[in-house]
């Protein structure tokens, strides 16, 4: 674990894996809760946690450099599950990319569980893992100026839900009707990190008449 | 409906609500957001009586006009503009009263880039997730004003008045000096690109915005070409793209991003940087960490 000063009041803590550094997010967000982390911001990332609004960042260093790392919590006791049509434009490409079927990548799809490493990008938008090593994809090589709100897509070794219309370029493979993301609603986000996320088969695959 | 309301006569090139932001929800991917120029936005709300958090307008270079649909107090700072009120020149900088049915216009600026209006009882839109600011990048809060659009405003606080001539108020820079400490990612740039960062001129590009400054200058060449896993990001981080040149991220930043952070710009520098014009010289001087 290596932790870099950014700027006179924020911390990035690197760790070695995607895995680490949810393991690092959760037991930080427990020493948050027990008021032992002051941090008014803590941002998980592929391999790092960011905290920010940190009042003593030199101590903290030290206390971070010599914290032992428990492994990721077991399962979350809730799932928020997304009913999904696999019917993207893109679910041919991806079969190709993984040499298998559009109905096998769905079937793969499906069958996984995932869990919200991060969000970024907009609001809502939560960085998916669990899908095997074998099946990362390339963004796709021209980003789309407008991505339908609720594509499920995939990039790199990640899923995600697009929560609302805008430019992309990952690989759509379906469609999904929730609503990622309602600030009227409490919480506004349905997927932070940490939580756990299955994609329920709705309809029949293949692309869209 | 109430009275208690502005009418939008001009929106101006881009005129947005602003408050202080809604820090504590970057791990949802929700920008801070706020107004670029706190402090000029704090003083607005002073002279208008109004708590420090009350919503007011953020202009863009050609100001705004209103027409209040009941007697209000407002207040301009920020850049330096004409303010009339149904034509006459009326204060700057100080609190004014205008008429139900009045027509107050913030002209173009004459220096600087944002101008800040404070209205008694603040703008009083809907906030989300505590905040009624808008945020370009994420399309939270209420959108950028349009002509013939109708703010609400607020419910007056008692007292809280400013009895003040003059409020003294920062120029705008000619040229911009932003302190930085070096990293997170410092080490991902050759040392002759560390030097260059901190030895030259560079220019504020006019494809700045509220989420980032932009600069034009020498490209500072990365010492690894690998890509960067996606990371948090803070405000006043200068991030380097892949071409090169550096940009300061603003109130609207994404809260991650893929590309290296080389320095961290100090948050008292940051209001100067929204007012700082395209082409103004931005120097960017390392301190030590604190």
């Amino acid at each position: 674990m290596r932790v870099l000063p950014v700027g006179a009041h924020a911390l990035l803590v690197e760790v070695s894996s995607g895995d680490e550094a949810q393991a690092l997010h959760a037991e930080l967000l427990r020493r948050r809760a027990e008021g032992s982390l002051p941090a008014g911001e803590i941002v998980p990332a592929a391999r790092t946690v960011l905290l920010d609004g940190v009042s003593d960042p030199v101590r903290l260093t030290a206390e971070l450099t010599a914290l032992a790392l428990p492994p990721v919590p077991e399962q979350a006791p809730e799932t928020v599950e997304i009913p999904v049509r696999y019917d993207g434009p893109d679910l041919a490409d991806v079969a190709a990319h993984w040499g298998v079927s559009a109905r096998e990548v769905a079937r793969v799809h499906a069958g996984t569980e995932f869990r919200v490493a991060f969000c970024g990008f907009a609001p809502g938008f939560g960085y998916l893992t669990g899908l095997p090593a074998r099946c990362d994809v390339p963004r796709r090589p021209t980003p789309r100026t407008a991505v339908p709100a609720g594509s499920v897509a995939l990039a790199g070794p990640y899923t995600g839900v697009y929560p609302r219309s805008s430019p992309g370029g990952w690989q759509l493979i379906g469609t999904t009707d929730l609503v990622l993301w309602d600030p009227a609603r409490v919480p506004a986000a349905l997927l932070s990190p940490g939580t756990r996320v299955r994609f329920v088969p709705v309809g029949a695959t293949g692309p869209a008449a | 409906m109430t009275d208690r309301a502005l009418a939008v006569v001009r929106a101006g090139a881009l005129t947005t609500v602003q408050d202080r932001g809604r820090p504590g929800h970057a791990h949802l991917g929700v920008p801070r957001s706020g107004a670029l120029d706190g402090p000029a936005a704090a003083l607005a709300n002073r002279l208008a009586g109004n708590p420090p958090d009350a919503a007011v307008l953020e202009t863009t270079l050609d100001g705004c006009s209103l027409r209040p649909r009941t007697p209000v107090t407002v207040a301009v700072t920020g850049a330096p503009c004409p303010v009339s009120v149904d034509g006459r020149p009326v204060a700057w900088g100080a609190p004014v009263r205008v008429r139900a049915g009045s027509v107050l216009d913030l002209g173009a600026v004459v220096s600087g880039v944002r101008a800040y209006v404070g209205v008694r009882g603040g703008i009083g839109v809907e906030p989300v997730l505590g905040s009624r600011s808008t945020d370009l990048l994420s399309g939270l809060g209420p959108a950028p004003l349009t002509d013939g659009a109708v703010l609400p405003l607020g419910a007056p606080r008692e007292g809280g008045d400013a009895y003040v001539d003059v409020a003294p108020q920062p120029a705008a820079p000619d040229e911009l000096v932003l302190r930085v400490t070096l990293g997170p990612r410092d080490d991902w740039f050759t040392p002759a690109a560390v030097r260059l960062l901190t030895s030259r001129a560079y220019r504020v590009s006019p494809a700045s915005n509220r989420i980032g400054l932009r600069t034009t200058g020498p490209a500072l060449e990365r010492a690894r070409p690998d890509e960067l896993p996606s990371e948090g990001m803070v405000l006043g981080a200068v991030q380097v793209p892949p071409d090169g040149t550096p940009v300061v991220f603003l109130a609207d930043h994404p809260t991650t991003g893929g590309y290296p952070v080389i320095a961290v710009v100090r948050p008292a520098d940051l209001p100067a940087a929204a007012q700082a014009r395209p082409g103004t010289p931005v120097r960017f001087v390392a301190v030590r960490r604190r």
